[in-house]
């Protein structure tokens, strides 16, 4: 007999949908999505933020890191229900303001620690965490290596932004 | 690379988390989501149902309860890595877990979830295999408690039922005096392990290996001890001779055949140096804390 067609492709309109109630960068939201949005698609397809890049989606890449309840994590191995509750914060919210650049920002920006850009906002996200975080950093080349392994950079290379993240820690006093 | 439909479900106690699990063969338990999701994006898993335990009460933390760590099922990896307590009486943890995947990973994954997974490349098992530590896994009629070394089982196969939450897991302190030691090889930095070794061991007043752990993984379908070469190093002074010959007697614990990166010729040679680096490692480690 011959197998019906649409049972094994299923209808959009059958994923369960689920409520998700979470903070962006300081401001409450509310959306109703699909249980299976990822919270990369959820941030650039319901909020527009599109600063959370999007590269491998198996979370090898590292392009679309933001930060979940201050902690830097990969939004492509997060449903966006999971973030149900959580303070998520993304690469819009990074800046001091549309004038004045965040010290990482800038110290990438002075390195030259970016050509194409696409891995630069989950660069910045980690790096930013990592200051952030209470554990020690270590400043040395391997352990700046050892924090940026986690994401991936096809262009610039990882010279520059080595410089940018020891430029970023004068920056801020580190 | 999105997941497949599932259904969802967000229980609050560990009761009904263990009645939705048991009412369809095909849910999983989600914890972080650091494997299982990419698993998902990837159509290797396809769960007809997530039952989601961020939200169920007491299943966060970490702590110390006579003398055993206790990290529950909501555990992050980096949570374990950096508690002073742990630190204080397990070192072991924070020098393995430096080798666990990348920070973002690890502030997500939990130590449970990477137990449960069971890949047998995995850090977090072979730590559980070396320690002797314990799951303690909670079903609809009973809570059992299932030795390390009984719960992994194949490969991303364990022994957990499906039914049953794997609430703790509990790993021991190091004893005092005892020197310790984590290595692997990989072709990335933050990639599965092609073989990780761990080791632990005390040295006498003589100067012999007493007390001696050692496991690997990346060899067979689960972790695995390396018993003969645990017996062969008690009691002896470890001399080059002595980690050579504890090198060659654990050769046979490797089933894994050539795959598309590695041969098995290069595995044995890789399980070797790291069996000898990181007995000279933590024999270092353990002199040392004597002399303190």
């Amino acid at each position: 007999m011959k197998r019906q067609i649409k049972h094994l492709i299923p209808d959009c309109s059958e994923d369960p949908k689920v409520e998700v109630a979470l903070t962006v960068n300081g401001q409450a939201v509310r959306r109703t999505v699909s249980v299976r949005m990822l919270l990369s698609d959820f941030l650039r397809h319901e909020l527009g933020l599109t600063g959370t890049h999007v590269g491998c989606e198996h979370g090898v890449c590292g392009c679309c890191t933001v930060h979940i309840d201050g902690k830097a994590g990969r939004s492509c191995l997060t449903l966006a229900v999971q973030a149900n509750g959580c303070k998520v914060r993304t690469i819009e919210d990074v800046a001091i303001s549309d004038k004045a650049l965040h010290p990482i920002q800038q110290a990438f920006k002075e390195c030259h620690a970016l050509q194409c850009g696409f891995c630069t906002p989950g660069m910045v996200m980690n790096i930013l965490s990592r200051f952030e975080e209470k554990a020690p950093l270590d400043l040395s080349e391997e352990g700046i290596r050892d924090m940026l392994s986690g994401n991936l950079c096809r262009c610039t290379g990882y010279i520059n932004i080595i410089a940018a993240v020891r430029r970023a820690a004068e920056l801020l006093g580190r | 690379m999105k997941p497949p439909l599932f259904r969802y479900e967000a229980p609050r106690t560990l009761k009904e988390a263990v009645g939705i699990l048991a009412s369809d063969p095909d849910a999983v338990v989600l914890a972080g989501g650091q494997s299982l999701v990419p698993a998902m994006n990837f159509r290797a898993a396809n769960p007809s149902m997530l039952v989601d335990i961020q939200h169920v009460d007491g299943l966060k933390g970490v702590t110390l309860r006579n003398g055993e760590i206790i990290i529950r099922a909501m555990t992050r990896h980096r949570e374990l890595e950096l508690d002073p307590d742990v630190r204080r009486v397990n070192p072991l943890i924070e020098e393995t877990m430096r080798h666990v995947a990348h920070i973002p990973i690890r502030n997500r994954g939990t130590v449970v979830g990477s137990l449960c997974h069971a890949d047998p490349s995995a850090e977090m098992p072979l730590l559980f295999v070396l320690l002797d530590g314990t799951l303690v896994a909670e079903g609809p009629k009973e809570i059992r408690q299932i030795p390390a070394r009984e719960f992994f089982h194949s490969f991303l196969t364990t022994t957990r039922k499906q039914d049953e939450i794997v609430v703790e897991a509990r790993l021991p302190a190091l004893p005092p005096g005892a020197g310790w030691a984590f290595d692997e090889v990989t072709r990335r930095h933050g990639d599965y392990a092609i073989v990780a070794v761990g080791c632990v061991l005390e040295i006498d007043a003589a100067g012999h290996a007493k007390g001696v752990r050692l496991a690997a993984c990346g060899v067979a379908d689960r972790p695995v001890r390396l018993s003969k070469a645990e017996a062969a190093l008690n009691g002896t002074l470890l001399t080059e001779a002595a980690l050579d010959d504890a090198a060659r007697v654990s050769m046979e614990v490797i089933t894994q055949t050539d795959d598309m990166n590695i041969s098995a010729s290069y595995r044995r040679r890789v399980l070797g140096a790291l069996i000898r680096r990181t007995i000279r490692a933590a024999s270092h480690r353990a002199i040392n804390r004597a002399r303190q």
